[in-house]
Order: C-alpha cells, then structure tokens, then sequence
C-alpha cells in the first residue's frame, strides 16, 4: 500500500480538527441527497445503529481553544464547565445547522440538561437523550438497554424514511469492530514506539474519526501507521504516562503537545473514549442490538460517568492500562467543573497511591492558554520519576 | 438580625420533634440503618424492613443551618476533594472526618446499607461510591433513567421495578433479616397517599391572597415530613392534618405567610422560586425576602423528593412497585427542562405571581445547568420578569449578603415598575 508522508496525514487530520462548520461532514451529507448527520456528545453511544440508518454519527467535543464563545456565556453560569456552553456557541452560529439529530449520552447533569436546552432551542431538530443502564445483569439492565437502542433505532429510521433492519446494523458493528480494531492498533503501535507516534499526532488522527465516516477512518488509520512505522524519528529519554480524566470536554491540543515536550510520554488515554469503548468485537450473528447490549455491559471501558458495582474492581482499568503500557505514572487531566472525573479522582487515587504508581493532577479548560505552569508541574513529575523510580 | 429568636408554629414544632426522634432511632443503635437520597427515597419499602432512614442530604443541611458546614468542606478538600464539586458530598465527607457526629449530638452508626437511588442527579452515584469506601457495606443501586422526554415510558418503568424485585429488595431482606410482605408495603402507600392528599392541598393554599404560607422557605418545613423518614406512615398523616388546620385557620383570620420573625404584615410581592435555597445563611435570606413583603406562592425545591401537584401522582397501592418506579422517575430533576418551564410557568398563571426568581446554586448541576435558557423561556410564555442571584447550599464561602440583597430590591424596583406600566396588579388585595 502506497501511503502519503505522516506529516501530510497529520496536517489533513489537523485540518479536520480545526473545521469547527464540519465540512467534511457536510460533504458528505451533500453528496447523496436525503443524508442526515447525527452529532452526539461523549462518552458513549452506540454508533453503529446511527451508521446502520445511513447516517453519520458525528462526534461534537465543543469549541476547542480557540473559538470565541459570546452567546454561550449566557447560557449558563460562571461555575459550569465550558463544553456545553462552546457547543450552544456553534449551533447559535450556524456551525451546527447541516446536523439533523443530536444524542446527549448519560454522563453528567451538565450535558443531561443540554439536552432539555436543544429541545427548547431546536425544536425542529432530533434530539435523544441516551440513558445507559447502571445495572449490569443481563436480564435487568441488559433488558432496559437492548429496549433504549431499539427506541433509538426507530426514531432514526423514522427520520429516514425506512427501516433500519438487523441486517443493516450486523453491518455496521462489522465497520466498527474493524475501526475500532485499527483505533487499538493505533494505540498498541504508540505504547511501544511513542516516539513514533506522538501523542498530539494520535489525538488528532482520533478526532478526525469524529467526523469521517468510520470506513474512511479506518483507512486513514492504516495509512498513518504504515507511514509512522516507516518514519525515523529520534527516541527522547521520555517517562511514560496514563493521562486519565479527560474522557468528556478535550484538552488544548497545546497541552497534549506541552506534555510530550516536557517529558512525559503519554502511552495511554481516555479522550474520545468511545473509540474504544467497547473492548471486544461484537459478534455479527444472531440478535445485532442483543450484541451490542451485552457488549456494553461485560466488555465495556471503566470511566467516572459509569457505576462500578463491585468495589475491588474500582480503579482497575486504570490499574491494568498503567501495567499493560508499561507506565511509569499517571497524569490526572480534568476539566474545571467536571463533576465525574472531579469526585472519581480521590476514589482512583486510593487505589494507585498503594501501588506506588506516581501522580500529579492538572486541572483545564478547552480553551486553556498558559501551558507554563502545566509545562512545569509535568516537567518536574517527568524529573521526579527519571531521578527516583524504581526503574 | 440572625440573632433574633425565630418565631416558630405548631406545625414547624411538631416537624422537628418528628426528625428528632427519626435521629435518635438512627443514632439508638437497635434499628438497622439505611443511607438513602431525598429524591427517589423509598421510605415505605425501606418500613418494610424496619430499616431506618437516614438522609445525607438532610444531615448537610443540618450542619450548614448549624453553622458547621465551613469546617467540614474545608476538611474534605484538605482530604482531596476539588473546590469544583457539590458541597452536599463534601459537607457529608468532612463530617464522617469529624466524628460523624448527629444532629441530636450523638455519633452516626455505620450505615447497613446503602440504597443508591440515582434519580434526578448525576452526583448521588459519585458520593455513595465515596461513602462505600468509608463503610464497606452492602452497596445496592438502583438506577432511575431520566425522563428525558418529559414522560415516564414502559421501559424505564419495567427497568425499576425489575431492579427493586431482583436487587434492591433481596439485598434489604439480606441486611435485615425481614421477609418482604407486598401487603405491608401497600398499607404504607395507602398511608402515603393520604398524606399527599393534604400536602397538595397546602402547597394550593398559596393561591389565596394574601397567601397564608410561604411556599420555600416555610415550604421546607412543610416538605420535611413527607421528603425523609415518614411518608407512609400515620405520624405523617397527622402532621398534614394539622399543618392543614392551621393554615385553614389562617386563610380564615386573612393572616399573611410567617416569616423568621412572626407573621408578615403585609404581602406586597408574589414570587415563583426556581432552585433550592441557601441552607448556610437560610434565616437572612429569608428575611430578605420577607422584610420585602414577598412571598413565595411556589418553588420548584419543594417538588425535589416528589412531584404531587403538577401531574396528580400519588402513591398508588394497588400497584406498589410500579408506584414507587412512577415516583421516583416523577421527581422534579428527573423531569427534562422542557417540562421544569411548563411547571413553573403554570406556577406563575395559577398563583398569579408577580415573575420567577432563580436560585442557582454552583454545587448543583441538576437544578443549574439551564437556568438561564429556563428563565427565558418562563419570561416569554408568562410576560412576567425573571431574576437570577448565586449561591451555594452549604459552603458558607458563596453567600454574599450584600449582593444577593441587592439583587433583590432591584428585581423588586422591577415589578413595582412593571405594575405602574400596567403589568401585574398589586399583590394582597384580598379575593
């Protein structure tokens, strides 16, 4: 396979990223007539019944650092986080007005409650809550859940004016299975050669998979890795880090970049999680929304915003990435105001601070500008675990 | 003026009598004793199992009017808990740091369970996950979907009560050694739906002029009953017999609401409160409103444990576990933002009140987060103004006085203008 430079990869994907009218989602909605365009929020939702009516799901993380928010500002108070106020910013700005639906996953009362402002605001548009059952049993909160997606189904196949079959969704979880398998590879390919695969270049090649179709995506990801491998790039004397919290509004791409360059690798994360939420393949026989259901509740990501029923278990999946990665610490990256990752942190913390697994918190916006201070704090963690690790 | 001595009646003396005795059994060390939220509390079921009920909540606000909410976040955030997060968790960490010390001044037992209802608030996951570190016992969720729609569906309806058949109930019989019996639940919910009955009746009072009770901040008085540890129970029946009685007596003397300092002279402004009140300076604020002459006819904090008189649930005991589901998905967070502004707005038309003052509190998202869409909404749909003033429930630190104070007499200047433009008629003419 013929492959472009990574440095050309990475500007497209760097283009994406900062489109904030979407114009590769309005592309494609333009290119065949009757397309619609689903936005969803993070965590989680389950994309492939979006993808199986024929649209695209598309990934809105806010306004990023350097949209200028002035309406969204009067939405909502100086003590909220700053996602869902840059959001109503660019549906008020027109940014947003190709989309036809949006899904609002259950993850905090912030972006709960956005969902009531979309219907008050946007009254013509779709617009779905999407509540993830906290019960875990099969027969309780499976039943519930597999309910919700069929709910969900026919609301977008209502939209589109046909029947969204189970067929149509066993092909979708077949594109997903393989976008997410390349979306690992990607993460596999950066835990043992970070220097090949910077993390600000991963982020941004993650966040065009917000926009493209998962199909294109998943080429492009291919792309990029056959271009890395192939790329000579020199090996710094780098820790390595989990950066964890950081599952809902996104970081400056300029703090990501900051980290690397004050010494921290990061081998693993939990932006975009929803690339990779679901741990394993979903199986493409039998019943598709049956699948996905049980997906979600035995091989799912452990994050702030879900319950975790048996408390041995809290903290694991960080626990297990930090082992998998090889890392050397844990970065604690949350928004201000975030109340999901805020009061998980302490609870986290209990469980790595008897490991000995180091540990520093930072604290941002998606429109942070000083890196300094966060150059610094990481810089001395990257200091401190060189000095006087183990290792 | 927080020195004065509060002016209290019948009722409010019964009510505390009422969660002193729910403190001294949970402290008593013979019941065993359940940890439960105010919204989605399932005091009737919990009876079933003679298991008493304590509600953080309620214990947070007894700190904070106590005074010694400060000390306890402070100690919480020393601990490691962000500035950024609900006070509520705080406040509730710091006092176990403390010495877990009740209200009645005795130590608060280990909870035997803790009941998880996750209904209208993402944070109740959050702080029992920290309170099942500090006390390792039986943990059992139950989680309520949002009524994202406005409207409960079968779903989430068949998704509760399969969690109270299968989880919540088998744990409870677990803990406390109780068989469960549908027929003692049913005669709680008989009981319950009697109490309801004279709640709505009170919380409609507030349409007469001048209104005979203040709808927030006696309000809360009125909901303690109904909200914590006695619903379904015949102290509660009687407790609304008797806050009923008294209130028919002070339609009949033509008395306006009680204020801190006795009855109000006059009734000059009639509000719609959206948000709860601050718990910290709770007596100073209400003075303000009261030394006003402003009544509130209606709030939304007084729908938080339970929506009765929006939609007319009640308690239904011919369907005991699909009523404590349609309960709990009613509750007011639970319910989307569109259905938050037809409530409030209905508020304003059927009290005939004067606009809608928004409490927002930093600590809480579930009520916060679109405030300012909802007021504007509320303004266009009822011509009447809206105003906005910021506090916290329980940290001391985010209560100015002053500038709530000032917020006030200028939304009041507001109303006077709005009435000589030929808005709302003067409030207290009697009807």
């Amino acid at each position: 396979m013929s492959f472009r430079p990574v440095g050309e990869i990475v500007a497209a994907c760097e283009a994406i990223f900062e489109d904030l009218s979407f114009a590769k989602a309005r592309e494609w909605k333009d290119a065949v007539p009757g397309r619609k365009v689903i936005g969803y929020m993070p965590v989680y939702v389950p994309r492939e019944i979006v993808h199986a009516a024929g649209m695209l799901p598309l990934g809105i993380l806010g306004g990023g650092a350097d949209m200028e928010v002035i309406h969204g500002d009067a939405f909502y108070q100086s003590y909220i986080c700053r996602i869902p106020r840059s959001t109503i910013e660019m549906a008020i700005n027109g940014k947003l007005d190709f989309v036809d639906g949006m899904m609002f996953p259950s993850i905090c009362d912030v972006i709960r409650n956005l969902s009531g402002i979309w219907k008050l605001l946007f009254k013509d548009k779709y617009v779905r809550y999407f509540d993830a059952p906290q019960n875990f049993r099969a027969e309780v909160g499976g039943v519930f859940y597999a309910n919700e997606m069929r709910e969900l189904r026919d609301g977008l196949a209502n939209l589109a004016g046909r029947e969204v079959s189970d067929d149509d969704i066993r092909r979708s979880i077949a594109v997903y299975n393989e976008n997410r398998r390349w979306v690992n590879k990607v993460y596999d390919f950066r835990a043992a050669f970070p220097w090949k695969a910077p993390s600000a270049e991963v982020y941004l090649l993650m966040r065009a998979g917000m926009v493209l179709p998962p199909e294109e995506h998943t080429l492009l990801m291919r792309e990029y890795l056959a271009a890395a491998e192939a790329a000579n790039r020199p090996m710094r004397d780098n820790c390595r880090v989990v950066l964890t919290g950081a599952f809902c509004e996104q970081p400056p791409l300029n703090l990501i970049k900051s980290l690397e360059m004050s010494g921290c690798y990061i081998v693993d994360d939990d932006f975009m999680l929803i690339a990779r939420w679901l741990l394993e393949d979903v199986p493409t026989e039998g019943d598709p929304i049956g699948n996905l259901s049980q997906a979600f509740l035995l091989h799912s990501a452990e994050t702030a915003a879900k319950y975790e029923p048996d408390v041995a278990r809290k903290g694991s999946y960080l626990i297990d990435s930090v082992r998998k990665r090889k890392a050397d610490g844990v970065i604690f990256a949350a928004p201000s105001f975030c109340d999901p990752a805020l009061l998980d942190k302490p609870m986290i913390i209990s469980r790595i601070e008897p490991l000995g697994i180091p540990y520093i918190h930072i604290q941002y916006a998606e429109n942070s500008s000083q890196m300094q201070p966060i150059r610094e704090q990481s810089g001395t963690f990257a200091d401190s675990i060189k000095l006087w690790s183990a290792s | 003026m927080s020195g004065q001595e509060v002016v209290k009646s019948n009722s409010q003396m019964v009510q505390k009598e009422m969660i002193t005795r729910n403190y001294d059994r949970i402290t008593g060390g013979t019941a065993k004793v359940s940890s439960t939220f105010v919204p989605g509390n399932l005091n009737e079921l919990l009876m079933c199992f003679d298991i008493a009920n304590n509600l953080p909540e309620i214990n947070a606000i007894q700190n904070a009017m106590r005074k010694k909410s400060g000390e306890m976040i402070a100690e919480a955030e020393r601990s490691g808990h962000s500035e950024d997060v609900c006070t509520y968790v705080k406040c509730d960490i710091g006092m176990m740091a403390k010495g877990n010390i009740a209200p009645n001044g005795k130590p608060f037992p280990d909870p035997d369970v803790l009941l998880l209802s996750y209904t209208g608030c993402f944070t109740f996951m959050k702080w029992f996950e920290l309170l099942r570190e500090q006390y390792k016992c039986p943990t059992v969720m139950l989680h309520v979907p949002y009524a994202a729609d406005g409207r409960p569906t079968k779903n989430m309806r068949d998704y509760i009560v399969k969690q109270l058949k299968e989880d919540v109930i088998p744990v409870l019989e677990k803990v406390s050694g109780v068989k469960f019996d549908i027929d003692r639940l049913r005669e709680y919910l008989r009981k319950s739906a009697i109490a309801e009955n004279d709640l709505v009746w009170m919380l409609e009072s507030s349409k007469h002029k001048p209104s005979p009770v203040d709808c927030y901040f006696g309000g809360v008085y009125y909901m303690g009953p109904i909200f914590t540890a006695f619903r379904g129970t015949d102290e509660a029946i009687e407790y609304y017999r008797l806050l009923r009685a008294e209130i028919e007596q002070r339609i009949a003397l033509g008395l306006c609401a009680q204020s801190p300092d006795g009855d109000m002279p006059e009734e000059n402004y009639r509000l719609v409160v959206e948000g709860p009140p601050n718990w910290t300076s709770f007596r100073d604020f209400w003075r303000m409103f009261s030394e006003a002459g402003a009544v509130v006819v209606a709030s939304s904090y007084t729908k938080v444990g339970g929506v009765y008189d929006y939609d007319g649930f009640r308690h239904d005991p011919d369907h005991p576990l699909e009523t404590l589901a349609d309960y709990c998905l009613g509750v007011y967070t639970n319910r989307n933002l569109p259905t938050r502004v037809d409530m409030l707005a209905r508020n304003i038309v059927d009290y005939d009140a004067d606009g809608l003052l928004i409490n927002s509190i930093k600590s809480c998202n579930s009520f916060s987060a679109g405030q300012l869409v909802m007021m504007r909404e509320i303004e266009k749909i009822t011509g009447k103004p809206g105003a906005f003033i910021e506090t916290d429930l329980v940290d001391p630190r985010y209560f100015s006085a002053a500038n709530v104070k000032n917020r006030l007499e200028s939304y009041f200047q507001m109303i006077d203008q709005k009435r000589r433009a030929g808005g709302s008629a003067a409030a207290g003419a009697g009807n």
